[in-house]
């Protein structure tokens, strides 16, 4: 809501008040404000009178006019198509500053000296939006009869300062100057002045011309007013200067008023051509399917949800969003028909999102104040009268089923001061009922309250106590800390697990990222080895951003690529979030962990020491993390189910306690050209498993004895079916396995392998003998020959 | 005798300035002082001589044994030292070469904006809450005092799946689920990070998925002021010791009376400058008192429990903190950005307080 400071002067006498102190005061009473300028910031610009002008004798476009700037006459040059002689002109004089920081100076034009400029509006800082088609191609001729040499900016009422107010959903009643200067008023406790709304009628009276219907509830009050012989013409320049600053462009005085009375007393007025509306007016809901050619020239089919003002042929207006063409005013109306109604918000807010948001619709959505219906209807009968020579039809048609009565509340001091936490006396709280203009009556610490039918917004104590508290003053409010019972904050089980594997997988070089959640089609099909049922957006804001993700690799591979195209060459990453799909009708969240690495995890580069990131580098961080979160010997790798974005001969399942959990790998060389791997594991199924606490155990005070042992075998064998069989041969003695070297090429047949083992025997009790382990080697190898069919490697 | 002494004395200083190894010297110890060494013959040959000579002779052969014996020791050491110096000399490398990559990953900014604000109300008693992102309308909005329709709705454009299934549009909605899931009604203190979403377009201060955090406390007695008190902890914790909050007026249909926090700028103190528009405050966060239709809608009888709510963007207090201008920084996680908060902070935040 832009707030004109004139128009605001005329309900509440704030001339000697600065404005920008006006500003911050509503900002501290809870009404914020984007900006607060002039309509024309241009200075020096006075009213000139035209007393000569002709064209120039080597220019099509220039003409030179003797103008009489009331100090003296001068000599100007003008380019526009319409200057003409005897036109009362906005000079700008020589040294006066325009919007834009533009100089004028004493200029050459085609060899004749100017001194000065005839200003269009844009060129004193009037958006062109505001403008008429001749205002944008040329001049503005002022209207009427200003004094030579005056200020033209005053005259044109482009002095007035406007502040532009972004308000809380709350507050319709600050979609009108009326409401406003309440405001101020309650904050500066000044009184409230209503315009003049006093008109003569004639004799003819309504009732004998119109008939009025309302055949639905969703309309409480429709007034209507007739004023007759129009006469339509541009509206004087404080109504469109006044509207401009509002934000609305003018049209002329009579589609001006309505808009003037609606800023006035935020009660949206509609006018009807009279002669075309017909006799009876009816009001009533939209017949499914029904059709309406609306003031833009669009054709509206209705829908049952939608108000209209009709006549017995059919719909003549939308209600309370736009009008119909066939009772369009015109140059030729000679009689209009004022509607003054108030419809039902959420039925406008419907209809307005289907086809218009508008001034109206805006001020209906939020609530029009039922007491306001009838001063708005007067006001603009006196403005017709006034400005468009109009002869203001007697009596009224009335259908008004809205409850008129304040709002009594009942409230304690004691409750304001609870909530409030302040230590308010009686006087101090009456006085701000009082400058609120909110009648209230003291008895035994309990304000009873009448609230005005204006202020929509106020229902409940809290309400009530919410008008004392921003009127008071938050900033006189003393912070405390609260008085409760002791008790331990504390977080979630899964809280607290995804802060220990965000600060594992961090220790282990993975950067934590947060990528959105909403994926396109194709992302979302990708990795997801559940064939989800996805959760589609019904109203997504793009194709990119529709469906809610069942796998956040895709999103990791955004930001591979994103960060690989900016050259940066090794890139770790891992994020924690939740997935979401359908599962028996049921919106289901499951939250992974998955991560992403590519190319080097360690790098001393003068040194030549690089570990690249390959599976087993993948692994290891996997089986870290595992084996931190006490998970050791409880999970197992293996294909199981595998995406098919993986690469099929690197890539495995991770079972834990034999249930599938995730998996880890290499993308798909189909589609990524870089090798990168990936990891994704259910948190969610983690969190499900127990886990031992640590308990220490002794450790063995006798030295361990290493033995090295290498075979032969088919090269097709996984190495875990001989660890396997190697565990079991070795017994209660062999305390670890280690794979030293795979090896294959020179010296072994094609379809084999060599692989040699470091095994570790150990026995917490006794020093083990060369003889028994000697035994033990055998029995290791004689197995794994005959049930792998290898060969040990003898060197 | 006495020519033998001083010449053997003369001649073990000759060997042991030219020996270039341990094995050398000791080699010259059993020479010497061995059992058929050059000394013991001495000692060996003082039996043949009378008394007064014995005395004389034995006492300077004596000498000469403690005088080789330590020559021999100081030797020795200076042999060690020279060998370590030639190995030192030879293990030396060039410092000034770069360091080993030793990678250590770090921490989105905005989850340790939520971790810092998570941890300060955990320490005040705070539980940490969690609810769902595909959330009800009835909890997102009706329950919270936004019935279909309401014009407030207009400020949080919903992604919708079913006209009664949204995105979250706020963490509002887990207020209402944690009141309704307090089967006792009593008191309550939660905190509730999460990932919240809006239809707006993607620019520098907008993200159709941004966070927020929410606080909510129920109890018998707790006012504004309290409100007030909370966030003073709050605004002093995160954005440093001496900050000062202010309340202003606001709208929010779940809270009434609503208030708007600012934190008086942390860049010029209240002064006004470029960051605070020249105001001295910086909006920070939406608070209030619990509407009673939210208590009515959640089994709270408001008659009798009333409380505080609050909510805050860790996007827009991450940004201020760190002089972020672009909110799709922290969705692009471009890893130069990221690597620049993988370290503690400084300032403020390290301060003895």
């Amino acid at each position: 809501m832009k707030l004109s400071k004139k128009f605001l002067n005329d309900f509440i006498d704030i001339e000697n008040i600065d404005y920008h102190e006006l500003a911050d005061k509503m900002v501290l009473v809870g009404n914020e404000y984007e900006s607060i300028k002039r309509i024309s910031e241009a200075t020096n610009v006075v009213v000139g009178y035209i007393k000569e002008c002709r064209k120039h004798p080597e220019s099509t476009k220039l003409s030179i006019c003797k103008v009489d700037i009331g100090d003296k006459v001068v000599q100007i040059l003008c380019g526009a198509p319409n200057v003409k002689q005897d036109q009362y002109v906005a000079v700008a004089k020589v040294g006066a500053i325009l919007p834009g920081n533009v100089e004028i100076k004493k200029a050459q034009l085609a060899g004749m000296e100017s001194n000065g400029m005839i200003c269009a509006l844009d060129e004193l800082g009037i958006d062109s939006k505001y403008l008429t088609e001749e205002d944008k191609t040329g001049i503005h001729p002022l209207m009427g009869i200003p004094e030579i040499g005056e200020d033209a900016i005053k005259y044109l009422g482009y002095d007035d300062e406007v502040i532009d107010f972004e308000l809380t959903a709350n507050r319709g009643d600050l979609l009108s100057i009326r409401g406003m200067a309440y405001e101020v008023g309650a904050i500066y406790g000044k009184e409230v002045k209503l315009p003049d709304t006093k008109v003569e009628e004639i004799k003819d009276n309504i009732k004998d011309e119109h008939t009025l219907t309302v055949k639905t509830d969703n309309c409480s009050i429709y007034l209507a007013k007739k004023v007759k012989n129009i006469k339509i013409m541009e509206s004087p320049n404080f109504i469109k200067s006044r509207l401009m600053a509002s934000g609305i462009r003018p049209i002329n005085n009579v589609v001006d008023i309505s808009n003037y009375v609606m800023l006035e007393y935020g009660q949206p007025l509609h006018f009807f051509d009279a002669d075309k509306i017909g006799r009876d007016v009816i009001v009533r809901m939209a017949n499914q399917g029904e059709t309406l050619v609306t003031l833009d020239g669009k054709e509206r089919t209705l829908s049952d949800r939608d108000i209209v003002i009709a006549n017995p042929e059919g719909a003549v207006g939308l209600a309370g969003v736009m009008g119909g063409l066939n009772t369009e005013i015109t140059s030729d109306t000679n009689s209009i028909f004022i509607e003054s109604a108030i419809f039902d918000p959420i039925h406008i807010r419907n209809t307005s999102k289907e086809i218009l948001r508008s001034e109206a619709s805006n001020r209906y959505e939020k609530g029009i104040d039922p007491n306001g219906s009838l001063l708005a209807i007067n006001r603009a009968c006196y403005l017709l009268h006034k400005y468009a020579e109009g002869e203001v039809v007697s009596d009224i048609l009335v259908h008004d089923k809205a409850n008129k009565e304040d709002k009594i509340i009942a409230i304690t001091l004691n409750k304001i001061n609870n909530i409030l936490g302040m230590d308010l006396e009686t006087k101090e709280v009456e006085k701000i009922f009082k400058d609120l203009g909110f009648e209230s009556i003291t008895k035994n610490n309990t304000f009873k309250v009448s609230v005005p039918t204006r202020r929509l917004d106020i229902n409940i104590e809290e309400d009530l106590i919410e008008e004392v508290g921003r009127l008071y003053g938050y900033e006189n409010l003393v912070g405390k800390q609260p008085i409760t019972s002791i008790k331990q904050g504390s977080y979630s089980r899964k809280d607290k697990m995804v802060k220990m594997i965000r600060t594992r997988l961090e220790a282990l070089n993975l950067n934590q990222v947060i990528t959105y959640s909403l994926v396109s089609e194709k992302e979302a099909d990708q990795f997801d080895i559940n064939n989800h049922e996805k959760i589609v957006i019904s109203n997504p804001m793009s194709e990119d951003k529709k469906i809610m993700r069942v796998s956040l690799i895709p999103s990791l591979l955004s930001v591979f690529k994103y960060n690989l195209a900016r050259n940066i060459k090794d890139i770790n990453l891992f994020e924690i979030a939740s997935s979401y799909y359908k599962k028996d009708d049921k919106y289901v969240e499951e939250t992974l962990i998955s991560g992403l690495m590519y190319n080097h995890y360690y790098t001393n580069n003068h040194q030549n020491k690089i570990i690249k990131t390959d599976f087993y580098v993948l692994k290891g961080v996997i089986e870290n993390l595992l084996n931190y979160l006490g998970l050791n010997n409880r999970y197992q790798f293996k294909i199981e189910q595998l995406p098919s974005e993986l690469h099929p001969g690197r890539s495995v399942n991770v079972m834990l306690d034999n249930e599938l959990i995730g998996f880890i790998g290499q993308v798909h060389p189909q589609l990524s050209k870089k090798e990168v791997y990936v990891f994704e594991l259910s948190l969610d199924k983690l969190m499900t498993k127990k886990v031992r606490e640590i308990k220490y155990k002794e450790l063995s005070k006798y030295p361990d004895i290493n033995k090295d042992i290498a075979f032969l075998i088919d090269r097709e064998t996984p190495a875990l079916d001989i660890i396997n069989v190697i565990k079991r041969a070795g017994g209660r003695m062999l305390a670890n396995i280690d794979v030293f070297d795979v090896y294959e090429g020179d010296n072994i047949s094609d379809n084999q392998k060599s692989i040699a083992f470091a095994l570790t025997f150990s026995d917490s009790s006794r020093t083990l003998t060369e003889e028994e382990i000697n035994v033990v080697l055998n029995k290791i190898i004689n197995e794994v020959e005959t049930k792998l069919k290898a060969k040990l490697r003898t060197k | 005798m006495k020519y033998k002494i001083i010449k053997i004395q003369e001649e073990i200083d000759g060997k042991l300035s030219e020996v270039t190894n341990t094995k050398e010297v000791l080699d010259l110890k059993v020479a010497y002082l061995g059992k058929k060494g050059s000394v013991s013959e001495l000692t060996n040959m003082l039996s043949k001589l009378d008394i007064e000579e014995k005395k004389e002779y034995g006492a300077l052969i004596n000498n000469l044994k403690q005088d080789i014996n330590q020559k021999i020791e100081v030797t020795i050491e200076k042999l060690a030292e020279s060998e370590i110096n030639k190995k030192i000399e030879k293990e030396t490398i060039d410092t000034t070469l770069p360091a080993s990559n030793i990678g250590v990953g770090g921490t989105h900014p905005i989850t340790k904006t939520i971790d810092e604000v998570e941890e300060l109300f955990v320490s005040m008693g705070y539980d940490v809450v969690e609810g769902p992102e595909v959330e009800l309308d009835l909890y997102n909005f009706e329950k919270l005092n936004l019935p279909k329709g309401h014009p407030a709705r207009d400020a949080q454009d919903s992604f919708y799946i079913t006209d009664e299934v949204l995105l979250r549009t706020q963490t509002s909605p887990v207020q209402a689920r944690t009141m309704e899931a307090n089967l006792e009604k009593g008191p309550i203190r939660m905190i509730c990070p999460g990932k919240t979403y809006r239809r707006d377009d993607d620019d520098a201060t907008h993200s159709h998925q941004f966070h927020q955090i929410e606080g909510l406390v129920i109890d018998k007695d707790i006012s504004l002021a309290d409100l007030k008190g909370t966030l003073e902890v709050f605004a002093k914790k995160v954005f440093g010791e001496g900050r000062k909050i202010r309340f202003r007026p606001g709208f929010f249909p779940f809270t009434e009376p609503s208030i708007e926090v600012d934190v008086s700028c942390f860049k010029c103190g209240g002064e006004g400058c470029s960051l605070c528009k020249n105001i001295g405050w910086i909006e920070i966060l939406g608070a209030g008192m619990v509407h009673p239709n939210v208590l009515i809608n959640c089994g709270y009888d408001p008659d009798k429990y009333q409380g505080f709510a609050f909510g805050m963007g860790p996007e827009r207090i991450a940004m201020l903190k760190y002089g972020i201008n672009d909110i799709r920084n922290f969705y692009i996680n471009d890893l130069r950005f990221l690597n620049m908060f993988n370290r503690i902070n400084g300032g403020d935040d390290n301060e003895t307080k």
